[in-house]
């Protein structure tokens, strides 16, 4: 009788374990998908509302802040949600990027449409919330577009050596730089932005290599937009997540050996510390900060730790890394995301009422007929 | 004009800035049918990041609600049925307990709220983390 007892109660850890963390084994990765379906063999169909589960359970740390790098976690999320906010942060996003390109002239070496590509992914310093999107049939206005000029010209420089051969010396301007875009305040633009004066997020972006006597004049018009359309309007560099690494050791470590399980993961995962067992310090391996372990699967190689380890990844706990390119701060690249699905739903809702309303007003036309 | 800062009204309520269309007619279809039980929703302009929350969050429902104690979804499942196409189907089949269309809004309502308090959540995580430091 009690041997069954305490059968049943490790096939429900075993359940458990199963819907709360992913399996990380020698051949592979177990236990992937997300149970959080009905009828799944490890859910214990509670009667609960999700979504007041969801707000209990829910929280977010802040692990590290800098104003264009961020590491938060989310934890208690499925990754339903957090992939659909990832997805947005690199995707739909808006932010003001150069999209028109008028070449009054170019003599370099540097073709028009690869020079105007080169400009388009110059990452523009400038609120994206004080502007519109454009649409096809508008014109620009100062609500809409930002304007840039360059007019540079490289030269021999006149205090060169007769034999010099080092082009920083020979000549002036033979680097075309961010720095060289110059922002013309449309409108109202330059009371408004006095405070942020629009410009490149880096000054020394190299645009373009010249020799003396080529020429470059252009304006370029910037306009808002989103990842999806093209990657130079993504507000991030990178925005990642990982599942949180689990060590699970299931017996003390001790000795030499915790010297060799402990370099089987990511210096600073495993500390050997000295423990007092039966009146002598032994050597103790410990789990400290399994966070920053990259999950190398070393440990599971050796036959002497294959039943002391148990190496998983906790299915509801996000790591996230965002960071971005300059534009704008991390913190509100995340919070924007959150907006954008939120107002993705807004709009849906609305759209299905219209539908709903429409479908009525058909009804009732057919019933008069 | 003047809203910078991290105040949340400039980007939450003002759709405009965020979003490149208005509503158009064709951003939600689905057929009339007689059975209300089960429907095919398609939506333009939308992909996995939506096709993906959406399915889940309904999917949820499957579960037994609180009130009826009796499941209200049978079957929710989304697909995009070509790259090409800037298309999304979100497929819903209920119980006699309520409709498909009741289904999406209260799909569409959840995860409006779990926007809400994600965005609480952090906004809160954030504050204090700044102080601590």
């Amino acid at each position: 009788m009690s041997k069954r007892n305490s059968k049943s109660q490790g096939n429900a850890e075993r359940l458990e374990q199963l819907r709360t963390r992913v399996m990380i084994e020698r051949e592979g990765v177990e236990s992937i998908s997300s149970s959080e379906f009905p009828y799944h063999s490890s859910n214990r169909h509670q009667d609960i509302d999700y979504i007041k589960e969801f707000i209990k359970k829910f929280s977010v740390k802040i692990i590290r802040k800098e104003q264009y790098d961020m590491e938060f976690d989310l934890i208690g999320v499925d990754a339903a949600i957090a992939n659909a906010l990832r997805r947005i942060m690199i995707a739909e996003v808006p932010t003001m990027a150069i999209e028109k390109v008028y070449i009054y002239n170019n003599t370099s070496i540097v073709q028009d449409e690869v020079l105007a590509h080169r400009l388009g992914l110059i990452p523009i310093k400038a609120d994206p919330d004080r502007f519109y999107f454009k649409q096809a049939n508008e014109s620009p206005t100062d609500m809409n577009t930002i304007v840039f000029k360059i007019e540079h010209e490289c030269t021999f420089s006149p205090k060169a050596r007769e034999d010099e051969t080092d082009p920083q010396k020979l000549y002036i301007g033979h680097n075309l730089l961010s720095e060289s875009l110059t922002w013309i305040p449309k409108g109202d633009q330059e009371e408004q932005y006095a405070s942020c004066p629009i410009r490149p997020v880096h000054h020394d972006i190299l645009i373009a290599q010249m020799r003396p006597g080529q020429k470059i004049k252009i304006e370029a018009h910037c306009e808002k937009g989103i990842g999806k359309d093209h990657a130079k309007w993504s507000p991030v560099a990178t925005a990642s997540y990982r599942l949180m690494p689990e060590i699970i050791l299931k017996k003390e470590i001790t000795g030499d050996l915790a010297d060799k399980f402990a370099a089987c993961f990511t210096k600073g995962v495993v500390e050997v510390e000295d423990s007092y067992v039966e009146g002598q310090f032994i050597k103790c391996a410990k789990v400290v900060n399994p966070r920053i372990d990259m999950v190398s699967r070393e440990v599971l190689r050796h036959k002497e730790f294959e039943d002391i380890v148990q190496l998983t990844r906790i299915r509801d706990h996000f790591i996230f890394n965002v960071e971005s390119t300059g534009i704008m701060d991390s913190e509100k690249i995340f919070l924007d995301s959150v907006h954008i699905l939120q107002a993705k739903c807004k709009r849906l809702l609305a759209a299905l009422d219209h539908k709903l309303r429409e479908q009525e007003r058909d009804r009732e036309q057919m019933d008069i007929y | 004009m003047d809203t910078s800062g991290d105040n949340d009204s400039n980007s939450g309520e003002d759709q405009t800035s965020l979003f490149n269309e208005n509503i158009s007619d064709d951003l939600l279809e689905f057929a009339t049918v007689k059975d209300p039980t089960s429907l095919t929703f398609s939506i333009s302009g939308e992909d996995h990041t939506l096709g993906n929350a959406l399915r889940y969050v309904i999917t949820l429902k499957i579960r037994l609600s609180i009130r009826s104690r009796s499941p209200e979804v049978e079957y929710c499942g989304y697909s995009i049925p070509h790259p090409s196409e800037d298309k999304l189907n979100i497929r819903i089949q209920t119980t006699e307990n309520t409709t498909a269309i009741e289904a999406m809004r209260k799909g569409l309502e959840d995860l409006k709220t779990i926007c809400d308090h994600i965005k609480e959540t952090f906004i809160r995580s954030n504050r204090l983390f700044d102080i601590q430091q």
